[in-house]
């Protein structure tokens, strides 16, 4: 019989790190020891214990890693708290890939890159920052502006201090909402910080992050010279099929699943505000 | 084109039935219209058409997907599907007829859905023009005929005939196995019959439904009228208008605990619901009024939009007889009329 897109495969959990109190990433690979499927960056993957539910989630990781994928997962409903209380080992079950992926093999070939992510909003850029990060030669400079509520609630905390800071050829500028103790860096809301950051228009930017933030970050960008056409940003609405046919992820005519979830700004201002 | 004596129908659904299953539509106990298999003395049905659409032989109300066993920390998939066997659907209306074609746009693109695409395969559909279209039908809006219906074999019932063309392969499989029951016949002969369906079509009262402007390119014009909360004021967000109707396919995918196991299902849903869209962090469609656009958008925008033009209804006048509250795609595309004219 042919391949069914809705008979997943299996996965098993291989390594389980706590990023934040209610943050977890989780590297999964198949039985087989290798990785399910290859993705581009901003592809989704659908993952789900049976009996508990399925999910759509970004793949976190970098299509650069040939050796596993992993998904970092904020604890916020019924299958993510049991994904969250699992152990290493626990079998689960991924179909994917899903969705457009960010350009980054065309519109954003060549170009400077500027990064804005808020929380969790980091999960889906992690994998474009280590792809471009990996393939350097093909990219301009970047940039990458991450903010949270707190030092704790920075997601990938140690990669970005180990690597992305390590890394000359990439700048990075931190942020959380409220002062702390042990905190010296920026202190402020993300769409403000992008507003003190050095910037030339030649940028394309890719924000994602909780919906007031990507608002008031587009507008901010806007107001400083940004055009609605450099601006992209990854979008979740509720899934279950992963490939446009049960209808209910959509936004006017376009499926997120299938026609997202990456869409230009300029795209979005096309369709109807619902979302 | 070929004709049998009406008289000897049942001849003829026992020949279908020796071969392969065969649906037709009858009344039941309770007195409704529906498919049922075809058993020995089993009439057609005397209404227009069955309460359900016949959606059900393609995309079932419920249907397994896969299994699962689950043991300690490992997970074991059963792909359960079992081979379709071959069925006859018999007396499908020009509406439900065009509707499979409809489904077949969204279930039959990449990538195909191999369950519906299975059902389709094995299912011959043979349909029935229409000779008393109703006050509720509006097919003719859609470019559909009602005296010359879609499907793998059409048929009429004109004087004391019944007459039959094959329209595609497995339509003339259909009827080459039933040749010896039937006779030659001249497309002359129903002439007459289609004629006098199309005249009261033409004269009903929603014939002429204006669809004009309800394209991709008004598609926030129409989605931002200040017409839709009136217009869903009184939805009771029931679904029911989702159910009868034969193009909605929208799905929920939904596991159920044997207590041996997990069986995963899907089984229709409806955009009328508030879990439709609920996700743990909110809800896209927040009000019913929100909810009720989206149906009605969908088939009269969204869906032509992604499908040249086509709209995602067929005119059946289901959902015009079974609203509760009387609200209907007619009142919603009269209602919007003015916005893209």
């Amino acid at each position: 019989m042919m391949q069914e897109t809705l008979i997943p495969k299996l996965g098993v959990v291989t390594d389980i790190r706590i990023d934040t109190p209610d943050v977890k990433t989780f590297r999964v690979v198949g039985l087989d020891g290798k990785k399910v499927f290859d993705h581009m960056p901003g592809q989704c993957a659908m993952l789900s214990i049976p009996g508990v539910g399925e999910a759509m989630f970004s793949i976190t990781s970098s299509p650069t890693n040939t050796e596993f994928m992993e998904f970092s997962i904020k604890k916020c409903g019924c299958l993510t708290n049991w994904l969250h209380a699992m152990d290493v080992g626990q079998q689960i079950t991924i179909r994917g890939p899903y969705g457009r992926p960010f350009p980054v093999e065309t519109e954003l070939k060549g170009k400077n890159l500027f990064f804005i992510a808020g929380g969790i909003g980091l999960a889906p850029l992690r994998s474009v920052i280590n792809y471009v990060r990996d393939n350097r030669q093909n990219y301009g400079k970047i940039k990458i502006l991450y903010g949270s509520r707190s030092k704790q609630d920075l997601v990938d905390y140690h990669e970005i201090l180990d690597e992305w800071m390590a890394d000359d050829n990439v700048e990075v500028y931190l942020t959380i909402d409220r002062p702390q103790d042990d905190w010296d860096g920026h202190v402020g809301f993300v769409p403000n910080y992008v507003k003190e950051i050095d910037l030339d228009l030649d940028y394309n930017v890719l924000v994602c992050g909780p919906p007031v933030m990507i608002k008031f970050t587009l507008a901010n960008l806007k107001e400083l010279g940004f055009q609605e056409t450099q601006v992209y940003t990854t979008m979740e609405l509720r899934m279950k099929c992963g490939v446009g046919k049960c209808g209910r992820c959509n936004i006017g005519n376009k499926y997120v699943c299938k026609d997202g979830p990456v869409f230009r700004f300029d795209e979005l201002d096309q369709l109807p505000n619902e979302y | 084109m070929k004709k049998l004596p009406v008289s000897k129908i049942q001849e003829l659904f026992a020949a279908i039935r020796a071969q392969q299953t065969l649906y037709i539509p009858t009344d039941d106990a309770s007195g409704q219209a529906r498919y049922l298999p075809w058993q020995e003395g089993m009439e057609l049905t005397h209404a227009l058409n069955t309460v359900r659409s016949a959606k059900d032989f393609f995309f079932p109300q419920t249907e397994n997907l896969v299994e699962f066993k689950l043991k300690g920390k490992e997970i074991e998939i059963i792909d359960s599907r079992t081979e379709q066997d071959d069925f006859v659907i018999f007396g499908v209306r020009a509406c439900d007829a065009r509707s499979f074609t409809i489904l077949d746009k969204v279930f039959l693109i990449d990538p195909i859905d191999t369950y519906y695409k299975n059902r389709r395969e094995h299912g011959t559909v043979v349909t029935l023009a229409c000779t008393q279209p109703e006050e509720t039908c509006f097919c003719t809006t859609f470019g559909i005929d009602p005296a010359d219906p879609e499907g793998d074999a059409a048929c009429w019932i004109a004087g004391d005939s019944l007459y039959l063309k094959a329209r595609t392969e497995k339509g003339e499989k259909l009827l080459s196995a039933l040749d010896n029951l039937l006779a030659d016949a001249d497309e002359g002969e129903i002439a007459a019959q289609q004629k006098a369906t199309r005249d009261i079509a033409q004269k009903l009262p929603f014939a002429k439904l204006n669809l004009a402007g309800f394209n991709g390119e008004n598609l926030n014009k129409l989605f931002d009228s200040k017409k839709w909360p009136e217009l869903s004021e009184a939805c009771l967000g029931c679904g029911t208008c989702t159910f009868v109707c034969p193009t909605c396919q929208c799905y929920d995918i939904r596991d159920f605990d044997t207590g041996h196991g997990v069986k995963r299902f899907r089984c229709w849903d409806s955009c009328m619901y508030s879990d439709f869209t609920l996700m743990a962090h909110g809800n896209s469609r927040n009000s019913q009024v929100e909810r009720f656009r989206q149906r009605f958008m969908h088939k009269l925008v969204y869906f032509p939009a992604n499908n040249e033009g086509e709209y995602g209804c067929v005119g059946c006048g289901r959902c015009l007889a079974k609203c509760p509250i009387s609200m209907n795609i007619v009142k919603v595309a009269k209602a919007l009329e003015g916005e893209v004219q």
